[in-house]
């Protein structure tokens, strides 16, 4: 039994790996895409476009003025001498933001007054904008404190000590990169899986492999293994370029780690399988990889927090495998987790793992064309 | 009237009409096409519109007062008057860390046995929050929440204290185009470019390789028709599903999220066709160079997907990436489209950025079916 698994694990490697166009896409992309990605998924703002309308011409203005200018966050790209000037620098997106300052500010300032200052903001990536609106915000209250302090006025009777736990900076690199490690391998493992049964019913060898003493379950460890190892090697590499070369820390343990990429992998190459099974061309295939991809990818935490989801759309993502996978390689690499946080995490992927490839491999019997 | 039948019964018109007929029929026969181009939109801005968002809500909060007074209750107050706030409360520091570490709650806020001796005196008493980093865009967020509760709490405290507190200098944001926030009005416009790269590119990444890989092509081939003649039967069909998928997904947009569409309706038409062109282009330019299936289906989503979703600006602020990165998004033709969209429906028709992005649409879309065209010319050598 195990040779003739062994043969057909041995023909699957050559389909994919024959061929270089398909050997250097299973290779070379999914490094250049964590390279990419690790540095293009931030939420941090860097060099935010602004403008200064300072209709007031006092000395205390123009210090106001300099706390943004000095501010590594912002860029500075215009200065606004009339209201009209406003709307096209933000219309045309070549400010963010326009910090207006009125002609009362250092008289209201010096005789003890609230001294109101207008900021105008871009509101088209709500997202940015909201982050952006922080960032003027802690410049503000600095300046206020430095302020109150110069000026010998009664301090605060309480204030805000903050502490971030697990990303001291608040370095959103840190949770973004883990993530798209999940991401690629989910990519990896579902495309070569997705097509496999697809290419071989849409060329007629499907059936030939049928008539082979080759038996349901063994054709089905034969389709699996390939990309489950594939996945492997990816997931490793992956890993190590995480840790080695954008520096995120490893601090939990490492053999959690890959208990979770071996179980996600699974699930994975479960899923793959189920859909090549039910579809009858590669086009199918290929679209049905997509139909799950894409929500799979969306629900599953990696840009957008599953908490702010709705109750039933939460209920949803609980199929979702990546959910698991992306909370794993947080939990590990950030808060340092062992076995025993994430055995939650553990069974489930195993449970759509072993469904979807017993839903599989009954396909294959049962849906002849 | 009979200068247009005319114009039908020319030979090269009649083949093009002939092939166009072929593919829509191969679209209606194979479910999946026109699954993707109709249920996939439907399906993706149902879940972006209700599932995904930004906007935190209910945040569990644990809250520890190590020596529960007047005061430690008055601050509570102000926490849990919050809506962004589910406030735990829990007796001891211990019971708040195990809680966060275990992901019941992302944050604790800490109120010191002496809380209220200090508060009389005049360097201030701490109020220790301790957020969970590892999302840190949530962290921060959630920080900004807690920052504007307490301030509200001092100036209310001041108010009954009978002190006249004032802040020295006084915010007043105004946030133009999505006054109140909702990441739903940024995410569904940019949802129809993602989704016209899924119809435009993806399909037709698999056609002209399923053609290759079937050995259809060459029996086209020895038929009266042209290389340039089966591209444009496929352009011409695949144009027509996409645009469909467009109205469809702008419809919704409208109508069902309420997302304002602020711009001229014919302007987004023309810019989307321009995108569509310029993904019909890249998908066919996959479909030619790959050959097969397989690396086809691959490389589109490597190549169309994936950055469309993360390089864009769909998500993630173009600006903060590092210099080479930003070079790489303008490889990306999403990146001009999502800000066209984003610009027509919430800003209105702004040709500063209208014009620029549509000239680089049309300049991609030239580049595209160019490579389309000579790649396909040459294989027949």
């Amino acid at each position: 039994m195990w040779t003739r698994i062994l043969a057909l694990i041995v023909k699957e490697f050559l389909a994919l790996l024959k061929d270089p166009r398909s050997r250097s896409v299973l290779v070379v992309p999914p490094l250049i895409q964590l390279i990419v990605f690790g540095y293009a998924a931030s939420f941090e703002l860097k060099e935010i476009p602004f403008a200064v309308y300072n209709q007031d011409r006092g000395a205390i203005s123009r210090d106001f003025e300099a706390t943004f200018v000095g501010a590594p966050a912002f860029r500075r790209v215009a200065t606004i001498t009339d209201d009209s000037q406003i709307a096209p620098l933000i219309d045309s997106r070549q400010a963010m933001l326009v910090v207006r300052i009125g002609q009362r500010f250092s008289a209201d300032l010096l005789s003890g007054d609230s001294a109101p200052v207008q900021l105008i903001v871009d509101g088209r990536n709500s997202n940015t904008a909201m982050i952006a609106t922080n960032y003027v915000n802690s410049i503000v209250n600095r300046f206020n404190e430095d302020w109150i302090e110069a000026r010998g006025q009664p301090e605060m009777p309480a204030r805000l000590e903050v502490r971030a736990w697990f990303n001291p900076n608040l370095d959103s690199h840190w949770y973004f990169i883990p993530g798209i490690i999940g991401m690629l391998a989910l990519v990896t493992t579902i495309m070569v899986t997705a097509m496999t049964v697809a290419r071989e019913r849409e060329q007629g060898t499907f059936d030939q492999l049928l008539v082979t003493p080759l038996r349901p379950g063994e054709i089905l460890l034969g389709k699996a293994l390939p990309g489950f190892l594939i996945g492997m090697v990816q997931g490793t590499v992956i890993l190590l370029i995480t840790v080695l070369w954008f520096e995120v820390p490893l601090r939990g343990s490492l053999t959690a780690l890959y208990a979770g990429l071996a179980l996600f992998l699974l699930s994975g190459v479960g899923v793959g399988l189920l859909i090549s099974s039910l579809a009858v061309t590669q086009q199918q295939g290929l679209l049905g990889a997509f139909m799950f991809m894409v929500p799979a990818i969306t629900l599953s935490g990696f840009a957008t927090p599953i908490a702010n989801m709705p109750e039933f759309v939460q209920a949803v993502t609980l199929i979702d495998p990546l959910r698991y996978f992306l909370i794993i390689l947080r939990k590990v690499f950030l808060e340092g987790a062992g076995f025993d946080v994430l055995t939650a995490q553990l069974w489930p992927m195993a449970l759509i793992g072993t469904c979807s490839l017993a839903l599989a491999s009954w396909l294959f019997r049962h849906r002849m064309y | 009237m009979k200068r247009l039948r005319d114009w039908l019964r020319r030979p090269r018109v009649m083949r093009v009409s002939a092939l166009v007929r072929k593919e829509f029929l191969q679209i209606v026969r194979d479910p999946s096409s026109i699954a993707i181009a109709f249920l996939m939109p439907l399906f993706l801005l149902l879940l972006f519109g209700y599932g995904v968002s930004l906007d935190a809500d209910h945040v569990p909060v644990a809250f520890v007062a190590e020596q529960p007074g007047a005061d430690t209750e008055d601050f509570r107050s102000s926490l849990a008057g919050s809506h962004y706030f589910a406030l735990k409360t829990l007796p001891t520091m211990p019971e708040a860390e195990q809680a966060l570490r275990r992901g019941k709650v992302n944050a604790i806020v800490r109120l010191r046995a002496n809380f209220g001796e200090e508060l009389r005196r005049s360097d201030g008493a701490p109020i220790q929050l301790i957020v969970n980093g590892v999302d840190a865009n949530t962290a921060r967020l959630n920080q900004g929440y807690v920052e504007g509760a307490w301030g509200n709490w001092l100036m209310r405290r001041a108010a009954s204290l009978g002190v006249d507190m004032k802040v020295p200098v006084q915010l007043e944001q105004r946030i133009w185009f999505n006054s109140e926030l909702k990441s739903r009005n940024f995410l569904v416009p940019g949802l129809v470019a993602i989704i016209m790269t899924l119809i435009g590119a993806l399909l037709t990444a698999l056609v002209m390789a399923r053609e290759w890989e079937r050995g259809t092509l060459e029996a086209l081939l020895v038929t009266p028709v042209s290389m340039s003649e089966i591209l444009l039967g496929k352009i011409v069909a695949y144009f027509t599903l996409g645009t469909g998928g467009m109205l469809l997904t702008v419809a919704l947009a409208v109508w069902l999220f309420e997302v304002p569409l602020r711009g001229s309706f014919w302007l987004l038409w023309t810019c989307a066709s321009l995108f569509l062109l310029a993904a019909l282009g890249m998908g066919l330019t996959i479909s030619t160079v790959s050959r097969s299936q397989f690396v086809a289906g691959q490389i589109a989503i490597i190549g169309t997907f994936l950055p469309a979703f993360l390089l864009s600006g769909f998500i993630f602020d173009i600006d903060s990436m590092p210099a080479p990165i930003q070079a790489v998004t303008h490889l990306v033709v999403a990146r001009y489209f999502v800000s066209i969209v984003q610009t027509l429906f919430l800003a209105g028709d702004v040709w500063a950025v209208v014009l620029p992005n549509a000239l680089a649409l049309v300049l991609m879309a030239v580049i595209f079916l160019g490579i389309t065209w000579r790649k396909s010319k040459k294989r027949l050598e």
